[in-house]
């Protein structure tokens, strides 16, 4: 899938505080039944989304007004269970381009990669001190600077104090593919002749 | 010469380049597709103009979307019958072998790989499918990916991969019966956690793994993912090469005793250093049941519900403190590539032979493959089942995740063979149990959480003792 390049984004930040969130919850297995890469923004978080009756559930965050925005704070061990691709596509396409935790998956964290969603890591206290932040200031306006690996946050209410570690590693390919919006498929592709020559001698 | 473990000598073998920054670019022995994580990657390489650059490499299934009842005569909403078309579509044009809806091959892609000997010692195996992982029993680097990756396998036959950290687990000492590979990947993940895999391969040795039949090396390798871990692996021995003789697509002849004298060499050295050990004692394992809604969450069938997650309380709708056992089921799901095998529907039978399926339980017997389904009817397994009250379905998927017609109502509790129990995995608001065959055979049969150990215990082959289960 081709997806916008990032470079500097700026948003408020949507916080759903929960471990362990894996992939049937971001996106059932129900609605993997499309042949085509779209359409699936509408369904991220589905059961908790949406009431049995298929209303908003005024309880979930996404259905309130600090709902919106392109950053999206979660607990440890995001994106963990089945490796569909979906779960990528449907955060993307919901308008997330950005999701911080304290650890992703494997999986996950490739398929976020390989669709423009940036997913950054940052340590278990690091992460506690940004729940923090945002409690404090849910409309704070942070900002993700990915060409010099910065996080900040800018509170907008003036007893909230948004200072925070600012920071954060990224592999310099993946890196540089996100800034440019290109994938990996081009440079693999782009391989073909070593390849043929590691085929001559790889026998199985 | 440095010392390696297994991993080490299977990947160095299979790396076309290593780059600067640790990351390698991978060649990638089999690609195994199925019909859900497949379409947008064929329309990927079309779309840059690609060919499919190794499709004799490429196997594929239909598994994850189609119905389990009256597969002769799909009735398939419009959605999962394009699925189903455009897999059998893309297969056509591009020159890949499939194995369509009632083929006599077809299956869940990770029962049939190693059914047919298309999973063999020394591989690098990958599938749009995280249990990918299962295929390690047999000394492989299997892993699952997702459909960009599966775009680049089918571009290239290559992957872009960091190379994961080793963890060695090793089990010491022998499962004592009644207790199966179910309850020990069940025991290890609920003791190390759901994200203590992340970032490692996981070999698993010691007496317990050695003396598991390849079933139930695939049940443990399978939940590596589980744990978090890129995959598991098993070094091939004697039981592997048993297994694999004679299989449809394994080789023959001068070419199979060839091969056999190579895989023997497939094992870690002696002095190879890994990232992590850890090490357990098969003897301190029972029957293992989860109560909340992650596979971390596994106690003890004797155990007390722990109180330490309200959210997945509230789900289950229990209470902490109370004890499981005893607790009401609704539904039997005997199936998957977990727990999907001959070898888990002969282990089910043997416990439910001459006893009759508790009223008001819905059991669904689901195999793993085409093969699987006619070898129970072959062997009586089919007529035991239907003797005792149960019904043999058509394979699939099924309800390990409910994509297609088989899910779990909202509210009601499901011992499942299967390995997730995420909130939602088998149907809105399902509640699944996650346990072995025998503790879901003992299950079905009193409509209650009971000790596998205790309720029926299946003496020698198919002659089972009495049921003597306490208060029942
Ligand atoms: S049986 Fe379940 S876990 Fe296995 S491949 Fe099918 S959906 Fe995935």
């Amino acid at each position: 899938m081709s997806f916008e390049p990032i470079t500097i984004i700026t948003s408020k930040v949507v916080r759903l505080q929960v471990d362990n969130i894996d992939t049937d919850r971001i996106i059932p297995a129900r609605f993997l039944k499309s042949v085509d890469s779209s359409g699936f923004g509408e369904n991220l978080f589905h059961d908790w989304r949406y009431q049995p009756d298929g209303s908003p559930n005024p309880e979930f965050v996404l259905n309130k007004p600090e709902g919106k925005g392109q950053i999206l704070l979660t607990g440890k061990n995001f994106g963990c269970g089945s490796s569909r691709e979906h779960a990528a596509w449907a955060l993307y396409q919901y308008g997330f381009r950005v999701i911080i935790s304290s650890g992703f998956a494997d999986i996950f964290r490739t398929n976020a990669l390989n669709n423009g969603l940036l997913p950054l890591e940052v340590d278990p206290d690091t992460l506690a001190r940004l729940m923090e932040i945002h409690q404090a200031d849910p409309f704070a306006i942070w900002t993700v600077d990915l060409p010099s690996q910065l996080l900040t946050a800018n509170c907008q209410l003036p007893t909230a104090d948004c200072r925070l570690p600012t920071a954060f590693e990224i592999n310099p390919f993946r890196k540089q593919c996100l800034i440019t919006g290109s994938d990996v498929i081009d440079y693999l592709a782009g391989l073909k002749p070593q390849i043929i020559e590691f085929e001559a001698n790889h026998l199985i | 010469m440095k010392s390696k473990t297994l991993f080490d000598k299977l990947w160095d073998k299979h790396e076309v380049l290593s780059l600067d920054d640790g990351s390698s670019v991978i060649y990638i022995d089999r690609h195994f597709i199925h019909e859900v994580t497949s379409p947008q990657a064929f329309a990927g390489i079309e779309k840059r103009g690609l060919p499919f650059f190794r499709p004799d490499r490429a196997i594929a299934t239909m598994d994850h979307n189609i119905p389990t009842i009256g597969q002769e005569n799909p009735v398939m909403g419009a959605e999962s019958s394009l699925q189903v078309a455009r897999l059998t579509e893309n297969c056509a044009k591009h020159g890949i072998t499939l194995f369509g809806m009632t083929h006599p091959m077809n299956g869940i892609v990770h029962v049939i790989g190693p059914e047919l000997g298309l999973t063999r010692p020394g591989m690098t195996i990958v599938c749009g499918d995280s249990h990918t992982s299962t295929h390690g029993a047999f000394g492989t680097i299997a892993f699952g990916i997702g459909t960009s990756e599966v775009e680049m396998v089918m571009a290239s036959q290559c992957l872009l991969q960091r190379r994961p950290k080793t963890m060695r687990i090793t089990i010491d000492g022998k499962l004592a019966a009644g207790i199966t590979a179910k309850d020990l990947i069940l025991y290890l993940i609920s003791k190390l956690g759901t994200g203590a895999g992340t970032g490692y391969f996981i070999e698993f040795a010691g007496e317990a793994i050695r003396t598991l039949s390849m079933e139930g090396r695939m049940t443990i390798c399978n939940m590596a993912i589980e744990m978090g871990a890129r995959g598991g692996l098993v070094a091939p021995d004697e039981t592997t090469f048993k297994y694999l003789v004679n299989r449809e697509f394994s080789p023959a002849g001068m070419e199979w005793d060839q091969a056999v004298s190579e895989w023997k060499l497939l094992k870690s050295d002696s002095e190879a250093i890994f990232d992590r050990e850890e090490t357990f004692d098969a003897s301190e394992m029972a029957p293992m049941i989860t109560w909340g809604t992650n596979p971390g969450a596994g106690i003890p069938i004797t155990g007390t519900i722990p109180d330490s997650d309200p959210k997945a309380l509230s789900y289950m709708g229990w209470k902490g403190g109370e004890k499981i056992m005893d607790q009401k089921i609704d539904y039997v799901f005997v199936g998957s590539c977990t727990n999907g095998r001959i070898e888990d529907l002969r282990e089910f039978a043997s416990y439910v032979k001459g006893h009759k399926k508790a009223d008001g339980v819905t059991a669904w017997i689901v195999p793993g493959s085409k093969k699987v389904e006619t070898q129970a009817r072959a062997e009586g397994i089919e007529k035991i089942l239907n003797e005792a009250g149960f019904e043999l379905r058509e394979p699939g998927c099924s309800a390990c995740l409910a994509m297609n017609d088989d899910k779990i109502p909202a509210g009601k509790y499901c011992i499942s063979t299967s390995n997730r129990n995420f909130e939602g995995r088998q149907g809105p608001g399902a509640r699944t149990l996650l346990a072995s065959p025998l503790t879901a055979a003992a299950a079905a049969l009193t409509g209650r959480i009971s000790d596998p150990r205790r309720v029926v215990i299946p003496a020698e082959a198919g002659t089972p003792s009495h049921t003597t289960n306490g208060d029942e």
